[in-house]
């Protein structure tokens, strides 16, 4: 945040001093049903998220040409990413699916600057990755919660907001919001040794979008949870997506996860780890998870289930 | 459970130990003073018996090995017997030689998380700065003990700012070395986190390297306590002090008042268990606070 331009960041504060002073009074998120939380609160968010991205206008966000990454480990060199050519613009939901060990978490690392290519080039909003973390440019959702244990829910999620500089009343209110978004109301004086792996990860998941970033990077964010509270938070991603027009990459093991939520499937073989195929995922906007019963969802789900199997077998 | 089964679980324990180190003590007692005792009887007019030599050696003046309850009496006699701003109070001695304890603790304490943070965040005092710390460890505190006390009562610094430094100077090493080790205890991802958010190297001290240190820190600073004391008592040996536990020790040992030098070791361990525990009570009360799972 402090690394954008003042007038983006006065606009994202008004925002929230908005939503704080308008609907913050007496709990009555608290108080709302789950399923409509995410839908009302996103509906209140949605100009002025757009007066945000507005400030930069590259219409690519992560451009990725020829990249390679080898790791030098102490039984010889492992390449964990070879040829991987890649463009994600602005507003997409790009999933990254392959079997385990195929490098799709070292691609995520590698755009978050958390990992550094030994060949190819890559580009993050317009600047190198480096740079673009320094201008918080993303939110990252790890494999693991990576929850401190010394906090409790509430200001785990606030930590980044503590960080960034934002106010203490607005920080609260972020926490308040992402917590009911991810059904976590009520939790917030809970410690994460009391809470379940689940849970964890969903306190995790309120923490990376409390400080609203425009680009979400997520490792298999829903892996740990049941399948109802899954089915619940895709809807919500995708709406929170729809509505605020958030540039997603996520990692996920699930077809039906990754059609269900993305514009494009990027399917990835192991060793090196490669991109075997991109397939477009063109479900309706304000699908319900009802779509995953049409033909149309069937008919995409059917060509990633070819391309990992093409995947495996390019393998052998 | 009630308390009652609680306290019969740890009483039964501990006072089978008790009863075990009593017995032998005993003995020992009787082993050790028995020549002298001997001597004497055998110079005296009449025969004497087994329970004679027995009797005699629980009683001495000045037993090579005094009894329990020789200690027990003449340290009651020296804390609850006396008046408490006398110089001839235990409590006095124990009062002394604690607050030297304390300031060498926190002088230590400070020193060694210092350290810790420079080895931590600066690359090359992690290489520069450890061989020195640890050189420091190997010179004898009772080989550098005197020179720091003649050093600084040449420059007028006396009293209980010597002992402290010596006592400091034993102190830090654990804290070091313990922090050092909680300092870079956050694991990879947790430390990738702070780097997604852009924060700085003192955000990520305090909000992730500083609380991750906590566990360690109490660890070392239980151990430091308790070296922090001896290195006030060591303190008090060569500056020809008058008060303090190590004084007692020392005019013990000049009269053969084995009896004193007794009840002031048990002082020493009252006051060293003591300190122990308080550090132990403040790491409960700062662990509670952090929501650490009980
Ligand atoms: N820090 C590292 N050092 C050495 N090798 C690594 C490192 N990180 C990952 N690798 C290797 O790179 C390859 C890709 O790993 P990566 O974690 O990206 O897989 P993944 O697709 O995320 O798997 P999963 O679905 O199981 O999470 C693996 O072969 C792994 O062993
Ligand atoms: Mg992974």
């Amino acid at each position: 945040m402090a690394g954008l331009d003042p007038a983006i960041r006065n606009s994202a504060r008004s925002l929230d001093a908005r939503i704080k002073s308008g609907h913050d009074k007496g709990g009555e998120w608290s108080r709302r049903p789950v399923e409509g939380i995410g839908r009302w609160l996103l509906a209140a968010d949605v100009p002025e998220v757009q007066a945000v991205t507005e400030g930069s206008t590259a219409a690519t966000v992560v451009e990725i040409r020829d990249l390679s990454l080898v790791f030098q480990t102490g039984d010889g060199p492992v390449a964990a990413l070879a040829d991987i050519d890649l463009a994600i613009g602005r507003g997409e939901f790009v999933s990254f699916i392959g079997p385990s060990g195929c490098g799709k978490t070292t691609l995520l690392r590698v755009i978050a600057d958390l990992e550094q290519p030994t060949g190819g080039t890559i580009v993050v909003n317009g600047v190198s990755p480096n740079e673009a973390r320094l201008a918080r440019a993303y939110g990252y959702v790890f494999q693991a919660p990576a929850l401190y244990p010394w906090r409790n829910v509430a200001r785990n999620v606030t930590l980044p907001l503590e960080i960034i500089g934002f106010d203490p009343g607005l920080r609260a209110a972020r926490a308040a919001k992402y917590l009911a978004m991810v059904g976590l109301e009520g939790f917030e004086r809970k410690f994460p040794w009391q809470l379940s792996g689940g849970m964890q990860q969903r306190v995790s998941i309120a923490r990376a979008l409390g400080f609203e970033p425009d680009l979400l990077l997520m490792d298999e964010p829903f892996g740990a949870l049941d399948e109802i509270t899954r089915d619940r938070l895709n809807e919500q991603l995708l709406r929170l997506h729809e509505a605020t027009g958030k540039t997603v990459v996520f990692v996920t093991h699930s077809i039906a996860e990754a059609v269900f939520l993305s514009s494009r499937i990027v399917v990835m073989s192991p060793r090196p780890g490669r991109i075997v195929e991109t397939i477009d995922s063109d479900l309706a906007r304000g699908r319900t998870l009802d779509a995953r019963e049409s033909p149309r969802f069937l008919d995409i789900a059917h060509k990633v289930r070819a391309a990992l199997r093409a995947g495996h077998s390019y393998d052998d | 459970m009630t308390t009652k089964s609680l306290v019969a679980g740890r009483a039964l324990p501990l006072a089978t130990v008790l009863l075990f180190v009593g017995v032998l003590w005993y003995l020992g007692a009787i082993f050790l003073n028995a020549p002298r005792v001997r001597e004497q009887l055998d110079r005296g007019p009449q025969a004497w018996t087994t329970a004679d030599l027995i009797a005699g050696t629980w009683s001495m003046e000045r037993p090579v090995l005094p009894t329990p309850d020789q200690v027990l009496a003449e340290f009651w006699k020296t804390t609850a017997g006396t008046k408490i701003a006398s110089k001839r109070n235990l409590l006095y001695h124990a009062w002394i030689t604690a607050s030297a304890t304390g300031l060498g603790f926190i002088l230590g304490g400070l020193l060694g998380i210092g350290l810790a943070v420079g080895i931590v965040h600066v690359r090359t005092l992690d290489r520069s700065l450890m061989p020195w710390i640890i050189a420091s460890q190997t010179i004898p505190i009772l080989a550098i003990g005197p020179m720091i006390i003649i050093v600084l009562g040449n420059i007028g610094v006396t009293g209980v700012i010597p002992k402290a430094i010596i006592s400091g100077y034993l102190s830090f090493f654990p804290v070091t070395i313990g922090m050092v080790k909680g300092l870079r205890s956050p694991d990879p991802l947790q430390l990738d986190l702070m780097r997604t958010y852009n924060a700085s190297a003192s955000q990520v001290f305090r909000k992730l390297r500083w609380p991750s240190s906590m566990p360690f820190l109490f660890a070392s600073l239980k151990v430091s306590v308790a070296i922090s004391l001896i290195g006030a008592i060591v303190g008090e040996l060569p500056s020809g002090a008058t008060a303090g536990l190590g004084a007692r020790l020392l005019s013990g040992s000049y009269y053969g008042q084995t009896i004193q030098i007794w009840s002031a070791l048990l002082m020493a361990a009252l006051l060293g268990m003591a300190m122990v525990y308080g550090v132990g009570g403040i790491e409960r009360i700062a662990l509670r606070r952090m929501g650490t799972r009980p």
